[in-house]
């Protein structure tokens, strides 16, 4: 079994570093035609840019995206640069010169990659899934009876920010970094799951695609590890299925299927202020353009927040959405489970995680109210601010830099939660509504508790769970995402998520249950 | 203003400084040599097994000792001069106190064995002796073998302990059943089986008759008194533990095998109590034993002497009995009582259930001629200890418990269910025709 596990490894390690070769392998050859279909397609009317990549570029044939990328974007650089000096301004390029490359690295790519799909797919994706596999599915034997499996977790390495930790720490935010910020290195990659995009939306696949798709492939491996790992926990097996089933389903499958039935791209169960853009006048005038489906995804992206979202959490806490249905859940749920317990329980963290999410909040809700007042008005300042300005900044910040790079980047480190728990505004919603008027708590069972600290210890959301529970106090925490690990690893059973009345949901103690002091007073009353 | 000195930073002693804390605004000082914060015994194990750190096992931050003016000291009381209510520490320096609180738990028992005290000998209670477990048993390189001498919950403990790093384990139990002194024999006979699919080598009735020393003074074989000699590096003894007041004798506080303290936890000395683990009651209190080593009275004594301190004098009063333990994967938890066969009275009428694959059992204690509800034992079913505690107060009937044991599961939400197995098999033995009624919030959360 062991070997089997070392086999694994060792199939998932070439998967991957092949992966991580291959921004840089590949060639690029882009022929005048291709050029001039391009040039026709976007309307590019700079001649500057169009005589710079024929003499440049055209015709010849580069070694890998580093030596095509630089001619590329610097042609665009300048021609623009140029323009903008000359004041000709219909001439301007507006697109990003790392976009422009990944798209004509879409278009020059060609030698053994693009030849074959097939081959270089399986020698990535397929070994780096074999791989994993065989390292996991062995842990059914290995890992013995049936039980909370957190043996030699802080002396492992890569769980216990070691180097291996680091690595990864390093590997997650420089996937990021391309995905966001230099997508023509991530053309190599989508070109392997080109036939998996043409057959869904008819599309050849982007760096988007790779990043789903890809997402989709870690959260099905890691959901079978959390199979074997919690079989004896049913919560944590329907849990894991239910975040599955939205991420496969809602967020990959339904708006790939939609883009090819000529509808516009929408993950159903993304909710406002999560879904940051959702107001944005583009995709307003998109949705509005798409006909009734347009009309019908604007109308339920509106109830899902205003209406869905707090029901649900009135009933079931916010776990419904945070550890049952969002794919950032959903993620650090599967591909995060061996980092929780990295999370600062501190009062300190408790502090900073206060101001930053409610912080990213009000920040979504007044970009958002530009952007409306903007649309409506149809002008492009409020008090001399630019509403562009403010969307693009709250895009980089918060919707790459914290959600994307940070918020996974930084798993190995300080736990699988980063960005739920300190910028997810929509979480900061929800927990508004889970603390103040909530059938959901986690009760804690009487004077059962014994300070052990599992419970606060594998807490993603950095809740000092033990505090209540040792106090004999249910825990409704605005920022618990219900995942239910602390009532699987409690040894005591003192923790269990429950939705009851709200009458006696939270309920301060003096005295710990078992212990007849107050009885005293009851009779001297 | 008043000076309060609390000798152990436990679980005891720590609730009293807490509660005192809350209740007044007296001097707290808190004397312990055994480590500097509080942190929770029971969770040694996890630090070992790599579940945790630990500065996990430490409920506070070091800010909430200053935040609460509780002065924390490290050092070792020599002794106690009660004339000049004053503490000598180790290496001279005195405290004086107003009013003192001896709460300084418990150490493993040693009966004398041979070899009792060579290297890699040890229990398992302090935070030193996990350091020794860290120390002669880190790997199964360095410990080949380990015997567990003892069959108790720290004993089990401790063979999880070293299974986590694989280390084969032998367990000495000295009764003819895991722990059936304590559980009745159906559990028992589960925990027994459970023992051994993990692997270990589980030999009961058997005692350890001497350890054997290598040239360095460490054990390295234990020989049984049935003849057996079986080499091992590490020899944990976990046969109980016993109040450890040792520095106390020429004190003039009365001691027995604890320090003996009244109903308000008074020693025979004016302004000193003890508490928790090292206190002995006069006179037993209902079906409990003068010491009760568990965490849990540990704190409600605590939470008692702080009434008393701050004014409002209070009789210690446990209420009905509860505790919980984890064996390997198995948890359990007892409200009420349910004695094993070995202690209990020829009136205490037990029903037993046992799921016929997994490791899930009940027992449920009643009155035979009342059918009056006395207790329950659940192993892997979680239960309600408000619920529990109700029904014990209520003075319930067994039936009514049945009945309505929806009512009391704690497991977390989609688990199996087992009340219905539970019931047809209680109306069958019983002669009963009860019906399980349906899970009622209502009533789950109906305040008293």
């Amino acid at each position: 079994m062991k070997t089997i596990k070392n086999i694994g490894l060792v199939l998932f390690l070439i998967g991957l570093a092949i992966f991580t070769a291959l921004p840089v392998l590949g060639t690029f050859d882009l022929s005048p035609k291709d050029l001039d279909d391009f040039i026709n397609h976007k309307g590019i009317k700079s001649e500057v840019y169009i005589s710079d990549l024929r003499q440049n570029v055209v015709g010849k044939s580069f070694d890998g995206m580093p030596a095509f990328a630089p001619k590329v974007t610097s042609a665009l650089e300048q021609a623009n640069a140029q323009h903008r000096n000359n004041r000709e301004y219909e001439k301007v390029v507006y697109a990003k010169p790392h976009d422009m490359a990944a798209e004509l690295g879409k278009i020059a790519g060609s030698g053994f990659i693009v030849n074959h799909k097939g081959l270089v797919w399986f020698l990535t994706f397929g070994l780096g899934i074999l791989g994993a596999l065989l390292f996991i599915v062995p842990n059914v034997v290995l890992l013995g009876k049936k039980g909370i499996k957190n043996n030699g977790i802080y002396h492992e390495n890569a769980t216990n920010r070691g180097w291996i930790a680091w690595l990864v720490f390093i590997f997650l935010t420089s996937f990021y970094l391309i995905l966001y910020f230099r997508p023509e290195y991530a053309v190599n990659w989508t070109f392997l799951v080109d036939p998996i995009s043409e057959s869904l939306s008819g599309n050849p696949a982007g760096q988007w695609f790779v990043y789903g798709f890809m997402y989709c492939v870690v959260m099905v491996v890691m959901a079978i590890r959390m199979y074997i790992k919690y079989r004896h926990n049913m919560y944590q097996m329907i849990r894991t299925t239910s975040v599955l089933f939205f991420q496969i389903v809602f967020a990959f499958l339904i708006p790939e299927i939609m883009v090819r039935l000529q509808m516009p791209y929408y993950d159903f169960k993304n909710a406002f202020p999560l879904d940051y853009d959702f107001f944005f006048s583009w995709n307003i005038k998109e949705l509005m353009a798409s006909g009734s489906i347009g009309l019908f995804i604007l109308i339920w992206g509106i109830v899902l927040t205003l209406v869905i979202v707090p029901v649900m959490v009135y009933f079931f806490g916010k776990r419904w959405y945070c550890s049952w249905v969002c794919g950032c859940g959903g993620l650090a749920e599967t591909l995060g489970d061996p980092y929780r317990q990295h999370s600062s329980k501190s009062l300190f963290s408790w502090q900073v995680e206060r101001w930053l999410v409610h912080g990213v909040l009000l920040f979504a809700i007044v970009m958002t109210g530009m952007t409306l007042y903007s649309f409506f008005t149809e002008s492009a300042t409020i008090l001399g601010i630019k509403t562009q300005s403010v969307q693009n900044t709250y895009s980089l910040l918060i919707g790459a830099i914290f959600a994307g790079v940070i918020g996974t980047g930084l798993y190995p480190i300080f736990g699988n939660r980063v960005w739920c728990r300190f910028g997810c505004p929509l979480a900061a919603y929800l927990g508004f509504v889970q603390r103040f008027k909530s059938r959901f708590r986690i009760t804690t069972n009487g004077g059962q508790c014994i300070s052990c600290g599992n419970c606060s210890t594998y807490c993603e959301q950095g809740i000092d769970v033990r505090a209540y529970a040792q106090k004999g106090e249910n825990i409704v925490r605005s920022s618990c995402v219900g995942c239910g690990i602390c009532s699987a690893v409690c040894p005591r059973g003192v923790l269990k998520l429950e939705n009851g009345p709200e009458k006696g949901r939270i309920n301060p103690t003096q005295v710990l249950l078992g212990n007849d002091v107050d009885l005293m007073d009851l009779m001297n009353k | 203003m008043e000076h309060i000195v609390i000798i152990g930073n436990g679980i005891s002693g720590v609730t009293a400084a807490r509660h005192i804390r809350k209740l007044s605004n007296k001097r707290i000082t808190i004397i312990s040599a055994e480590a500097d914060y509080f942190f929770s015994r029971t969770a040694l194990m996890y630090v070992y097994m790599g579940h945790m750190k630990f500065e996990h096992t430490q409920p506070y931050e070091k800010w909430f000792w200053k935040k609460n003016r509780i002065e924390l000291v490290n050092a070792y009381v020599e002794r106690i001069q009660p004339k000049d209510k004053k503490l000598q520490l180790k290496g001279g320096e005195d405290i004086a106190y107003d009013e003192l609180i001896i709460a300084t738990g418990s150490q493993p028992n040693k009966f004398g064995w041979p070899g009792q005290d060579l290297k890699g000998v040890q229990g398992l209670y302090s935070k030193q002796d996990l350091d020794g477990v860290e120390k002669y048993a880190p790997n199964n390189k360095v410990c080949n073998r380990a015997v567990i001498v003892g069959g108790g919950l720290i004993g089990i403990e401790l063979a999880e302990m070293l299974l986590s790093r694989d280390i084969p384990v032998t367990f000495l139990v000295r009764e003819d059943s895991f722990w059936n002194g304590v559980l009745p024999s159906g559990e028992s006979e589960m925990i027994n089986e459970h023992i051994r699919e993990h692997h270990i080598d589980l030999r009961l009735s058997t005692n350890l008759a001497e350890i054997i020393p290598d040239e360095d003074g460490r054990a390295k074989a234990v020989k049984t008194d049935k003849g057996d000699t079986i080499a091992c590096n590490f020899v944990g003894l976990t046969a109980g533990v016993s109040p450890n007041i040792e520095f106390l004798k020429d004190s003039g506080i009365a001691t027995g095998r604890g320090v003996m303290v009244n109903r308000y936890l008074e020693t025979n000395i004016d302004n000193i109590y003890a508490i928790g683990d090292c206190a002995e009651q006069k006179e037993a209190i209902g079906n409990r034993r003068p010491i009760e080593a568990v965490w849990y009275t540990g704190r409600m004594m605590g939470e008692t002497i702080a009434q008393t301190l701050c004014g409002n004098k209070t009789e210690y009063k446990p209420g009905h009995w509860f505790n919980s333990a984890k064996f390997l994967d198995v948890e359990y938890q007892t409200y009420g009582w349910v004695f094993s066969e070995k202690s209990k009275k020829e009136v205490e009428k037990h029903f037993h259930w046992r799921h016929p694959k997994e490791k899930i059992c009940i027992t449920v204690a009643y009155h035979g001629d009342t059918r009056k509800f006395l207790g329950i034992n659940t192993f892997g079913i979680r239960m309600r200890h408000d619920i529990f505690d109700r029904w014990l107060t209520e003075e319930r009937g067994v039936d009514f418990v049945m009945a309505y044991l929806k009512d009391a599961n704690f497991d977390p939400e989609f688990y199996a269910t087992y009340e219905a197995d539970i019931l047809a098999e209680y109306n069958k033995v019983m002669g009963t025709a009860i019906t399980l009624q349906n899970k009622s919030w209502n009533r789950i959360f109906k305040t008293a």
